[in-house]
């Protein structure tokens, strides 16, 4: 690594403005400055140039031809700090190894939604992205064309080089940055993108471009941040959801080496103007202050601190539908409570949120019904990198640097909790060790400012793995009942789900199979709860696609039919004769991942020496069909393949896309298999990985199959996608391999209960 | 607080600390090595993998004061320029997502070479199981291991 001091003596910048159809108008506003910045780059191999010109808010190109390219959105392992760039330098036309990419500043000015989540990062750059390299290369030519004095339709662009067709000119863009700065910004109708025949870099291999930092434990998370001066915090909360601060005995501590103070912050005090991002489940922390983390850990065990229940949060827990009558349970939670009050609610009549035909009647009439029931527990998001967060809050400015799924959302909240300007807050992202949605709420980043104000010391705030894991903010637990009305002729003539959960519905009730059964009916409900949840990898997707797509399979046995034949048959009429309004999904591409699926694995109904299931999923506009085999050994799922066919449109990073496909794919295996939170009395019943089981190396698929869809479509989300659909894979295979349907999560409980018998 | 002499990626430190910090907290806190992560604090996860004599060990678990005379290498030390083969495995098979394992799975990975060039899969398992990626970088890591184990042989 190294650090070289250049300068910047223009700077540019785009104002964004959305429009309508979510494109990207690019209006530019030239201010001349001159400031130093400290480079950091990563490969050696590329020179430094003496001067950069930045042509607009997402690029810059030094005099010696080398471009920067800075990657607007966080970086929390969906490789969107490689692929974003890959969009800008596409249409630049530069040369992929000349380019150097930076972590863009937070700048609601310059870029629009700075946001890791709803795996939306790629198919909402798309236009904007390639419209900032093509505006700038736009500029090149101009410039390039005005000092060769020839017409500019003569010029052509190879990796960075223009030369003129009628004479042997050429210029670098290194030659000719200086000029293009000076340009005008054209209008955007002058700007014309790329031919998808054209691609060179989009839809080729790139490599990671932090990969060689990882690889050699170069600083890059926010836990690696250390500042002159910083001091550690970390914090303690109530052991139990439901209880509150008492008191505590903060003298006892004080003594110990390297404490600097005990005391307590208030999280979000009454009257806050929240965000949407803003959840905490404790009113009030204790934080404990000193030199080193290991000091403070010693310092937080010792301390002795007093617990009150909650007098706010000793309400009985309520169904938020009325309509569907009340639950009993006190201020301090139990899991156990949670299933039977869940099994209870899910029993009954909720809110309807989509109604087809006459449900009512069709099951009146059925010759048969099919009625089975599925739940999942709460999960920890678990990143690897616990929570943290940098913050230095002086009097009159916040300068805040760590992991955040949400910068945005972020700085509001800092301003109306601190009362600053939002020019006097500086929020810098730094890499993440997973986000996975955990860090869409950034109760830590504020938590870190308060510290940081309240001690008048640069500070970072650690959460150990405890403190994270037991925090909230989880995954809720939910529950579903499917039913279905089968007439004699074993045909289905009504389709049922009743959905809920602690403390969020996981329906999504235009989703297929609505569509595609003339009589349907959606109903939705939701229990409160002192445990706080926040969006997990696929938010509602993550346990509704399991559990449908198990419905499914058990379906198109007890109907004798091939289980993709029958999703096949269904899509078939979703798309020839739809029922109903607004039906969320392409029943084309929904067809086509599973048609993809059942050829790429060799599908075949007859064979029984494998034990495979199949399951197929719409979520974040893309779609995934999995085909999984598995055996059962020494009590253990031992899973031996899983095929992979996605839908997600143009593929712009195709290695790293695979990858992400074959994280997702183990990922959703796993917590479907092993991982859960469980409570007793308001206290989480997991605090760290002796308790909660992540899958391992060994219990992950021997291997995975990717293969993509070549439609053209503009690029859809990939983040998610992959994870909701393997767990209706996994259970159907399980049940394969044992004879047993696996209605509830995470399955392993029921295996070997299976097996003990 | 007391001083402790370590010797680390080939170099001697002098450390004053609490004779209980455990060795992760030291590189992290006191010696500016950072590339050793903090997971879980209880040899379960093995993002604080480093080499210890030679062997891969958490060093969450290992206090200051039991370091005296050995010697440590963490992810900084495996190799000057970051080409050590199964560092430039793992560019090649691009294994990481958010990274943040990584530098712990690499540790496991070259001490398993180490001690045996050319495992079976079974053997890389055993060996990595201790690792948890949370991004489920699994079969790349399997794939870079191998990689890594064809290049040490050839």
């Amino acid at each position: 690594m190294t650090k070289k001091s250049t300068t910047v003596n223009r700077r540019s910048f785009i104002k964004s403005v959305g429009i309508a159809g979510g494109g990207l108008l690019i209006g530019f506003n030239w201010l001349a400055c001159k400031r130093s910045e400290e480079v950091i780059v990563a490969d050696t191999a590329l020179e430094m140039p003496d001067e950069w010109f930045e042509l607009n808010g997402y690029l810059k190109i030094g005099d010696n031809g080398v471009v920067t390219i800075y990657s607007p959105n966080p970086e929390i392992g969906q490789n969107v700090k490689t692929s974003m760039p890959m969009m800008v330098a596409e249409e630049l036309d530069v040369d992929w190894n000349n380019v150097i990419v930076e972590q863009a500043p937070l700048n609601t000015d310059l870029y629009s939604r700075q946001l890791a989540g709803g795996s939306q990062s790629i198919r909402q750059g798309w236009e904007p992205l390639r419209r900032a390299g093509a505006t700038a290369r736009y500029m090149l030519l101009q410039a390039a064309a005005k000092q060769m004095e020839v017409p500019v339709e003569e010029l052509s662009v190879e990796d960075g080089v223009i030369s003129h067709s009628g004479s042997d000119k050429t210029i670098s863009y290194g030659e000719i940055a200086k000029a293009a700065a000076a340009i005008e910004i054209p209008e955007e109708d002058k700007v014309v993108l790329k031919s998808k025949n054209d691609f060179k870099i989009i839809g080729s291999s790139r490599k990671n471009v932090d990969a060689k930092k990882i690889v050699t434990g170069q600083p890059l998370f926010g836990l690696d941040t250390y500042k002159d001066g910083m001091l550690t915090a970390m914090i303690v909360h109530p052991p139990k959801f439901g209880m509150e601060f008492k008191s505590m005995d903060a003298e006892k501590i004080k003594d110990m080496p390297g404490i600097k103070d005990v005391f307590t912050i208030d999280t979000y005090p009454e009257g806050l103007q929240k965000q949407w991002s803003d959840v905490s489940a404790f009113s009030k922390l204790v934080v404990v202050l000193g030199e080193s983390t290991w000091q403070v850990m010693q310092a937080k065990k010792a301390l002795k601190v007093e617990w009150d229940l909650n007098p706010e949060l000793t309400k009985k827990i309520e169904i938020l539908e009325k309509s569907a009558g009340m639950g009993e349970v006190s201020g301090l939670e139990s899991s156990a409570i949670h299933t039977s009050l869940m099994a209870d609610i899910g029993s009954k009549k909720a809110e309807t949120v989509r109604k087809d035909g006459d449900p009512e009647a069709a099951f009146k009439n059925a010759a048969r019904i099919i009625e089975r029931s599925y739940t999942c527990p709460f999960l920890a998001h678990n990143c690897m990198e616990p929570m943290n967060f940098f913050a230095n809050v002086t009097e009159d400015k916040a300068e805040l640097l760590g992991p955040i799924q949400t910068p945005e959302y972020a700085e509001k909240t800092i301003q109306e909790r601190l009362g600053l300007d939002l020019e006097n807050i500086d929020i810098q992202m730094t890499r993440m060790g997973g986000g996975f949605g955990r860090r869409l709420y950034g109760n830590f980043l504020v938590e870190a400012a308060v510290i940081s104000q309240k001690a008048g010391a640069p500070v970072k705030l650690v959460y150990s793995r405890e403190d994270d894991m037991t925090d909230g903010v989880y995954r809720p637990a939910y529950h579903v009942t499917y039913r279905a009305a089968l007439d004699a002729n074993n045909k289905i003539t009504a389709f049922h789900v009743n959905a809920g959960g602690i403390k969020e519905s996981p329906l999504f009730a235009n989703r297929f199979p609505a569509g595609a059964i003339d009589n349907y009916l959606a109903e939705s409900w939701t229990l409160d709860s002192n445990i706080s949840i926040g969006a997990f990898r696929a938010p509602r997707s993550n346990f509704i696609a399991g559990a449908e797509q198990s419905f499914l399979d058990e379906l198109a046995e007890e109907t004798g039919q091939d289980p993709i034949q029958f999703r096949l048959d269904l899509l078939k009429k979703a798309k020839e004769k739809p029922v109903g309004e607004n039906n969320d999904y392409d029943a084309d591409r929904f067809a086509g991942v599973l048609e993809m699926v059942r050829d790429k694995s060799g599908w075949k109904k007859e064979d029984q020496n494998l034990n495979r299931g199949v399951s197929a999923y719409y979520c974040h506009n893309s779609y995934v069909a999995q085909i999984l085999d598995l055996r059962v050994q020494n009590n253990e799922p031992m899973i031996d393949k899983v095929v992979c066919a996605v839908d997600c449109g143009i593929v712009v990073n195709p290695d790293a896309a695979k990858n992400m496909v074959e994280g997702g794919t183990i990922d959703g295996i796993g917590h479907a298999l092993y991982s859960k939170i469980s409570f007793e009395d308001g206290m989480p019943q997991q605090s760290n990985y002796d308790t909660y089981r992540l899958i391992r190396h060994k219990e992950a698929p021997k291997s995975i199959e990717v293969y993509f869809a070549e439609n053209g479509i503009d690029p859809t989300g990939l983040g998610e996608p992959p994870f909701p659909p393997v767990i209706g894979a996994l259970a159907n295979a399980l049940y394969k391999a044992t004879g047993k349907r696996f209605y509830d999560q995470p399955y392993i409980a029921g295996l070997q209960d299976e097996l003990k018998t | 607080m007391a001083k402790f002499n370590l010797n680390i990626n080939g170099e001697d430190k002098t450390v004053d600390v609490d004779p209980n910090t455990p060795l992760l907290w030291v590189l992290r806190d006191h010696l500016n090595l950072v590339g050793t992560k903090y997971g879980c604090g209880i040899a379960q996860c093995g993002a604080c993998t480093v080499h210890f004599n030679g062997s891969a060990v958490r060093s969450c678990q290992l206090p200051v004061s039991s370091l005296e005379g050995s010697k440590i290498k963490t992810i900084e030390g495996l190799s000057e320029n970051g080409d050590h083969h199964v560092q430039q495995a793992w560019l090649e098979i691009d294994v990481p997502q958010c990274g943040y394992c990584q530098a712990g799975q690499i540790m496991s990975a070259s001490a398993l070479l180490d001690s045996n060039p050319n495992p079976s899969d079974e053997e890389i398992e055993n060996a990595m199981n201790g690792n948890i990626c949370r991004c489920g970088t699994y079969s790349r890591i399997k794939a870079a291991i191998k990689a890594a184990s064809k290049s040490q042989i050839a």
